[in-house]
């Protein structure tokens, strides 16, 4: 059976043809490493589920403090969203670019993930200073440890993951776009539109919801 | 056997999450991408506006920003991850379905549970009165 009629066969029945999947030995090691990374970012994500609920919890303790509509700032938000979306896309272009081990293309789409990147830091770092300056820091009460914990905690996924692009542009620049380099690639864009995911959970709960409440 | 390369590994029938349609030219995945992007903007500006507008009946808003989120977490997925429902990419959805499971159940159950504590405990305030 050619691999031209296992991929075009009935879609049903795959695995399930002439040869049984474990017979033909073991899955591509792009394929072990990406869903071995799959499945750390699902463990992320409960993590995250984690600090959602405490959030969830507390949001309303704003121990005579002040509350979510009186300290969130939309616009703001609005520029992070979109830089972050942006660069997101950024990522995407820079995935098209190891596709067809193309330098320029993807150093210029990296180079920009990260610029974007750097910029929703450097936003959320603003938002942060504001609030500790006006008195509104984490120990005020536990709505707002709650809120630094979780955003902080999703600002700090970025900050690593900006150190990890920086790391595979240098990689690529030195060694070329060789096997494990390109699943390193692979991961790391998992990595970074899981954080746009995140993002989207978050907007959506603490500042959306929490000018409302 | 065509599908065992020199390496000894079969190409397989999988497909790693994250991983594009080979077969797919470069103008079509720029396109995809594209797609995704505008999809998710267009989410995004309805859920900024949602949150703002009077149009909507005031409960209702909060379930449609929960259902705008979702819609582009769908997006996102299908779209930049590249999960799809298609056979090749049954074991990237069945970790997907589990992980969404776990974090259903964290979510749902400390807000529940929490909801229950604050009903049914005395308020800080009634419990310092009776200290006295």
């Amino acid at each position: 059976m050619s691999a031209h009629a296992a991929q075009h066969g009935d879609p049903n029945k795959l695995g399930h043809g002439e040869r049984s999947s474990s017979e033909l030995g073991p899955a591509p090691k792009r394929i072990v490493v990406a869903y071995g990374f799959w499945i750390f970012l699902l463990s992320d994500f409960i993590m995250f589920a984690a600090f959602f609920a405490a959030y969830a919890v507390l949001s309303s303790e704003t121990a005579g403090g002040p509350a979510g509509r009186d300290l969130f700032d939309l616009p703001l938000v609005q520029w992070e969203t979109a830089i972050l979306l942006l660069s997101s896309f950024a990522c995407g272009m820079a995935g098209i670019a190891t596709m067809v081990r193309h330098h320029v293309w993807f150093q210029v789409s990296m180079a920009a993930t990260a610029l974007l990147g750097a910029g929703f830091l450097a936003l959320e770092l603003y938002e942060f200073t504001h609030l500790i300056g006006e008195g509104a820091g984490p120990g005020r009460s536990a709505f707002l440890s709650s809120f630094f914990a979780l955003v902080g905690l999703h600002g700090v996924h970025v900050a690593l993951g900006l150190i990890w692009l920086t790391t595979m542009m240098a990689q690529v620049w030195s060694k070329g776009f060789r096997e494990d380099i390109s699943r390193r690639i692979a991961c790391f864009a998992l990595f970074w539109h899981a954080l746009d995911i995140i993002w989207v959970a978050l907007f959506t709960v603490v500042y959306l919801l929490g000018v409302r409440s | 056997m065509s599908d065992q390369r020199h390496d000894g590994q079969h190409t397989g029938d999988d497909k790693a999450p994250g991983e594009k349609d080979e077969t797919e030219s470069v103008s079509a995945a720029i396109r995809g991408y594209a797609i995704g992007f505008g999809l998710a903007a267009i989410l995004t500006i309805a859920s900024f506006w949602a949150q703002g507008t009077g149009l909507i009946y005031g409960p209702g808003v909060p379930v449609a920003l929960v259902a705008l989120a979702a819609a582009q977490m769908g997006v996102h997925l299908v779209f930049f991850l590249h999960v799809t429902s298609g056979p090749d990419n049954t074991n990237n959805v069945m970790a997907l379905a589990f992980g969404v499971l776990i974090v259903a159940l964290v979510m749902v159950g400390s807000l529940w549970i929490m909801a229950h504590l604050n009903h049914n405990l005395m308020p800080m305030s009634a419990a310092m009165e009776m200290g006295r």
